[in-house]
Order: structure tokens, then sequence, then C-alpha cells
């Protein structure tokens, strides 16, 4: 264990190395890469490190690419037979690798990715909002949105762990904001590799390629793809409990705890609410200390796992809240937030939803928009339309 | 101008109890894709493959899950994407010590189109791979469009007046990567072609084969007629058969008569030509041109 000055990037590469080397004994590692601001620095880390095991041999295998639509196809290879895999991509990057996202939830294979979330473009904008990975919701990966640079790298050790346990069967993605997060150096705990190695076990993939003549992906009829799709929404269904086994046993292990899929703060007696994701909900909590030196009972919930979406764990933090914010640092549009959308039923019944769209294009959201926000919303007397709010640079 | 007789292929005990492209396949009758799987099968033999196919009619032939009509292991990717996906699993074979070789087999449309940008870069990185594009020159899984293989004049779903462009030489975008070995393969010269598949298994580094794959229900052609189509293109030089070592070194393997009648007679066979106001001096001279290239780089 050693505390490292790393920035979200530098944690994420470092994390995916020590998971890559705790493998060595079973297929090794690997992954395709390619750069994209703000990831960049995450996959030139990567490149830098040696994969050798004890004798000597290479068991580690970074392919550069030539897009990132082939580095998810480098990882499906690899995945495939057998190699426990990782890869890292933004924004449009995300969006040229869409088609090959999709197929490796489909192959079933627990590949974990690291996004850093930026604006999509054209106009470019590298500074972040969570639309590029918001719009690949429904691809089949679990997805976690991370507070700071020290729940990036846990989050990337778990992934594995959650991603590969036969139970599950699911890449990963852990998303992280562009430079609030991926470009901010912060004290880091760097566990040693036998540490790791004590809380990630040799990745066995049940239905990896090897001499039997099957066809991998081939063809469905509709018959068996409801059974395959059956099949993957009910591993989703399991990953909450297994999440919290994960958990556990990192408690276990490293000694500290990760955070829950939905996390609350000062929520007890709160008859607001604040839900928001990743670094806003660092503003959040303190616009809330602040209303609460105001008198008034504020309280935030942090949805850190977004699929599969923790609609029970949602329900039961908002609790009683009769008046609920939601900030959304996306938009879906011709809808709203992507957030509110599927939130807003976990409220109780009769509660003022309202949903903020902030942020967008990285506009620096400050406690005091929040707390416009908040005023705005004590003053309904219903849910309007969401509200698309301007902070400027 | 040597012309085996295809007696030399005659079936085997191997190539009916453990061939590479078994019965329960969906392919069309007279297919050429299916006599270059024969072709691949035999050089195949005992080797331990493992087998990428993008989107083509040749992963549709493996039958739906949880059937398939391969003799060998198959990931089937997605359209663009064979050659990355085999990149992943040579360098992880070759991390853990297997002694097994990875090859994509793909159509054109997975080659020249989609497939392009995927396909130069493993070359470029000299990934320890078999690429085999079999060239039904049109996209037959989507019911027959054109592709930047699909030759000067040909009618098809998307060029109802016959395609205005000729194709791209594959060939030599390929030996271009300076890779070790890219060769074309004749399904009418049996001998050569089963030779080129197990050199090419063989050899290491990234290795590339083109096999004129005639494809009855796109070319609009008798089913029986494919192995003497590709006879007739070889004949007419329309189809060189050669093969370049390390990017540099051309080699024509079967020397054509470049006879007029046996080119006229190629188009006149198929009905995708037909009505299309092909001019088959222009053809000709075109050949010669890419002969006089051909030859200038060794071959
Ligand atoms: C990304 C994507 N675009 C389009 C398709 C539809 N598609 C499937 S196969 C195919 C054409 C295949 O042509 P080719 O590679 O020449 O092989 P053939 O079918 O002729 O054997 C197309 C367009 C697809 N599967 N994926
Ligand atoms: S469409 Fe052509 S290439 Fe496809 S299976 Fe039929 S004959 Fe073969």
């Amino acid at each position: 264990m050693s505390l490292e000055l790393l920035s979200a990037n530098h944690a994420a590469a470092t994390a995916a190395t020590l998971a890559g080397r705790a493998n060595a004994k079973a297929r090794g590692f690997g992954g395709g890469v390619y750069p994209i601001t703000p990831q960049t620095e995450c996959i030139e880390l990567l490149c830098q490190q040696d994969f050798a095991d004890e004798h000597g041999c290479e068991k580690g295998e970074i392919v550069r690419v030539e897009s990132e639509h082939s580095a998810m196809a480098v990882c499906i290879g690899m995945s495939l037979t057998g190699a426990r895999t990782f890869t890292a991509s933004s924004s449009n990057g995300l969006a040229y690798m869409t088609e090959n996202v999709f197929a490796a939830a489909l192959y079933r294979l627990p590949i974990v990715m690291m996004a850093v979330n930026r604006t999509l473009g054209p106009p470019w904008n590298i500074w972040v909002d969570h639309g590029d990975t918001l719009a690949l919701r429904d691809a089949g990966w679990i997805q976690f949105y991370c507070e700071d640079n020290q729940e990036v790298f846990d989050t990337i050790l778990l992934a594995y762990r959650l991603g590969e346990d036969p139970r599950v069967l699911l890449p990963v993605i852990v998303c992280q904001d562009a430079f609030v997060l991926s470009h901010t150096m912060v004290q880091t705990d760097v566990p040693d590799l036998d540490t790791v190695r004590r809380f990630l076990p040799d990745f066995e993939l049940p239905h990896r390629v090897s001499e039997q003549p099957v066809t991998v992906g081939g063809l469905d009829f509709p018959r068996e793809t409801e059974v395959h799709r059956r099949q993957h929404h009910e591993a989703m269904g399991r990953v909450p409990a297994v999440y919290r086994e994960c958990q556990d046993a990192f408690e276990q292990v490293f000694g500290r705890r990760p955070a829950d899929a939905v996390q609350t703060y000062r929520m007890d007696d709160a008859d607001v609410a604040l839900v928001a994701m990743a670094t806003t909900f660092s503003t959040v909590r303190t616009a809330i200390d602040a209303a609460r030196a105001r008198g008034i009972r504020a309280g935030g919930v942090r949805v850190r796992m977004f699929r599969p979406f923790p609609e029970s764990e949602l329900r039961e933090a908002l609790g009683r809240c009769a008046r609920v914010a939601i900030l959304d640092r996306d938009i879906s549009l011709g809808l709203g937030g992507v957030l509110w959308a599927e939130s807003r039923a976990c409220a109780r019944e009769g509660a003022i939803v309202q949903n903020y769209v902030v942020g967008l294009g990285g506009g620096d959201i400050r406690p005091r928009d929040v707390d416009a926000m908040l005023r705005d919303l004590l003053a309904r007397t219903a849910a309007g339309a969401p509200e698309i709010v301007e902070v400027g640079s | 101008m040597i012309e085996p007789v295809l007696s030399g292929m005659a079936q085997t005990e191997c190539d009916r109890k453990a061939p590479l492209l078994r019965a329960g396949n969906t392919n069309c009758g007279g297919c050429g894709m299916s006599i270059a799987l024969n072709f691949m099968s035999r050089a195949i033999g005992t080797r331990r493959v493992q087998m990428v196919i993008p989107a083509c009619c040749g992963i549709v032939t493996a039958g739906p899950f949880p059937y398939s009509a391969y003799g060998a292991p198959v990931v089937a990717s997605t359209f663009a994407s064979a050659a990355a996906v085999a990149t992943g699993m040579a360098r992880v074979a070759a991390m853990n010590g297997e002694d097994l070789r990875v090859l994509c087999f793909a159509g054109d449309g997975g080659t020249y189109d989609i497939g392009m940008a995927t396909l130069s870069a493993a070359a470029e990185r000299g990934e320890d791979l078999l690429y085999v594009c079999y060239d039904n020159e049109i996209y037959g899984n989507t019911g027959g469009q054109r592709s930047s293989a699909t030759p000067l004049g040909a009618r098809t779903s998307t060029t109802p007046k016959g395609k205005t462009q000729g194709k791209k030489d594959i060939l030599a975008i390929m030996a271009a990567h300076g890779i070790p070995y890219a060769a074309t393969i004749s399904l009418a010269h049996p001998e050569d072609a089963v030779a080129k598949f197990a050199r090419a298994l063989d050899a290491r580094g990234f290795r590339f084969l083109h096999v004129l794959a005639p494809c009855p229900t796109g070319w609009k052609s008798e089913p029986a007629h494919g192995i003497e189509l590709v006879r007739l293109a070889v004949r007419s030089g329309l189809f060189p058969v050669c093969h370049v070592e390390d990017g540099r070194r051309f080699t024509i393997d079967v020397e054509p008569d470049f006879d007029r009648a046996a080119l006229a007679d190629y188009f006149a066979r198929q009905g995708r030509f037909r009505g299309t106001k092909l001019d088959l001096d222009a053809v000709a001279m075109a050949i010669e041109e890419h002969w006089r290239d051909l030859r200038r780089r060794g071959g």
C-alpha cells in the first residue's frame, strides 16, 4: 500500500495494470487502445507498463489500434480467448466504438472500460457532460459514475471482480468527469500487487473459445434472442447483490468500503432531496450544508451505479421527500434529463419532482447555481418541464 | 497455359469425416465460397485453427444458435472487425504459448469496404494472422449490392445500369503493406490453391489470400459453371494468379493466354453483365495494362 499523487486518468491505468498483472498466472491481460482527449494520459501510461510474469514471460498485450471500433474489437478477441481486458475512451470515441460496445455485452464478456465523460461534438467541446456514456445505457453494460479519483481507482478493481463473477459475466464501464477528475491530481491509495491478487481471483471465462467447433455470436432466431436477452437481463438483476458481496470483500482486503450503488448525504430527516451523479454531487453537498444552515431540511442522493438501475435503493433513499430536484449533466433531446426520466418514478406519490439540466458542455456548476435550483424547487407548487439551466463557462 | 483437371480434388476420407464446412450449411448450390472452404479444409488438415468471420454469407452459413456448420471454433464478429478481433485472439494465443493459427474469412464487403481500415492496421502492425478474402464481387448476404470489388459493368441491385467504376486492386494494396505473403487463389487450379493455403497457414506474420469466388446468385450464372468461370477469368488474364513476398517480389503462378474468346465467354455466361454495353476492347486494354504493371514488379 502506498500513497501516490495521481490524476484519475493515471489512477485508472494503474488499477487496470494491477488487475492485469494479477491475472498473469491465468491467461494474461490486454486490450486495444486509441487516444482521445481527455482520456489520452490513461492509455499512454498503460502503454508504458510491463506485464511480464515472474519468469519473464510476456503476459500483457496492449495493442495500439487504428480506431476505437477496433480497440473494443481487440478486447473482444482477447476476452473471448480468456484474457482479462481493459480499454478507455471518451465522447466521440465512444460513439465511434458503439457497435462493438454492444457486441462486447452481447457476447457476455467482462471487459472493463474507463470512460472520461466528455461532450459529444460537433461543435467540438472537450469538457464534461454525461451524454456520451448515457447514450450507451442500453448497451448491456454495468455503469458506474465516480465522484473522486480514489473512487475511480477502486471501482476499476471492483469492476473486474463484479463483471467476472460467473453469476454476472457482464462488461463494466467506469466513468469519470473530464478534467474535473481526469486531469486533477489527488493523493491516491495504491495497493501492492499481492493485495490486489487477494481481491481478484484468476479470470476464467466459461464460454472461452478454444478447441470446440462452436460458432460464437452467429445467428439467433426470435426464440433464441428472447432467451439470450432474458438471461442478460437476469444477470443485470443479480448485480446489486453480487456488488454488495464485492463491497464486503473489498473492505476485507483493502480496509475501506466502496460506496453503495446509491449514496446519500444528510438524508435522514430530509424533506427536500437533490439527486445527481459524479462530481456534480460534491457541489450538491456544499449547497446542502448551506441550506441546512438556513434551516432547510435538504439532503442529497447520488446515483453511483446507473446500470443496472438501482430502482429500489433510490426509492428507499428518496423516502418520504415531498420535493425532489434531479440534476442532469446530460440531455436526451426531445425528452429532458436522462437521470430524471429514469428516476422520477422513484419519488413518493405526489412529490414535486423537478428536472434541472445543468452544466452541459462542461459549464461550471457552482454552489450558488445549486442553491438557485433549490430555491426554485421550494417555491414551486407543481413540477414543470425540465429546466435548462445556463451556468456559462 | 496449364489448366489442371480437377480429379486431384476427389473427396478423401478426411474431406468427408472432418470437413471445415460441414453438412447443414446454408450456402447456395454452386457457391464458390463453399469450394474455397473445402480447399482450405484440406490445407488445414490436422492443424489447430480458430476462425473469425464477420457479417457475410460465410457466417450465415454456420446456421442458427446453437448449431455450427464449421468444423473449427468460429467467432462471428461485427462486419468491420474481423482483423481486430483476430488480433486479440492471436495475441492471447501467443501469450499463452498455444500452437494454433488464427484466420479471418471475410467477403469482399468486409475486406475492400467496411473492414479496410481494420485490415490495413492489422497488416501494418504485422499481426500473426491469415486473412482470407473470398471475393464474390458483391454484397451477397444483403441480397446483391455493389462493393468496391464489383467489376466495371456489373449490374447489382444498387447499380442497375451496370457499375461505372472498376474494382480495387486488393493484392497491390495488401502488398503495399510489405506483408510477408500475399497471394491470389484460383478455384480452377486446386493444387496451386491448396499449396497456397498450406503455405499461408504455416507462415508467420500477416498473410493475405484473395480468392475469386463465383456467386451464381449474384452473378446470375449457372451454379455448375463456377469453376469454369474462374478458369476463363484466369485464361483471359482478367484474374491474375500470383503471389507476393514481403510486398516486393511478385511471382506469376499461372501464365494466361490472354484469350479474347475466353474473355467474351466469361462475360457472356453471367447475367449481371447482360445489356450493360460492356466494352470488351476497353476491358482487354485494362488487362494488358495491369499485366504490364505486374511484370514490371517482377511477375
Ligand atoms: C455495420 C454493418 N453494416 C451493414 C451490415 C449489413 N451487411 C451484412 S453482410 C453485408 C454484406 C456482406 O458482403 P460481403 O462482405 O461481400 O460478403 P458476402 O455477403 O457477399 O458473402 C452487409 C452490408 C452489417 N451487418 N453491419
Ligand atoms: S449469395 Fe453467393 S456467395 Fe452467398 S451463399 Fe449464395 S452463392 Fe454463395
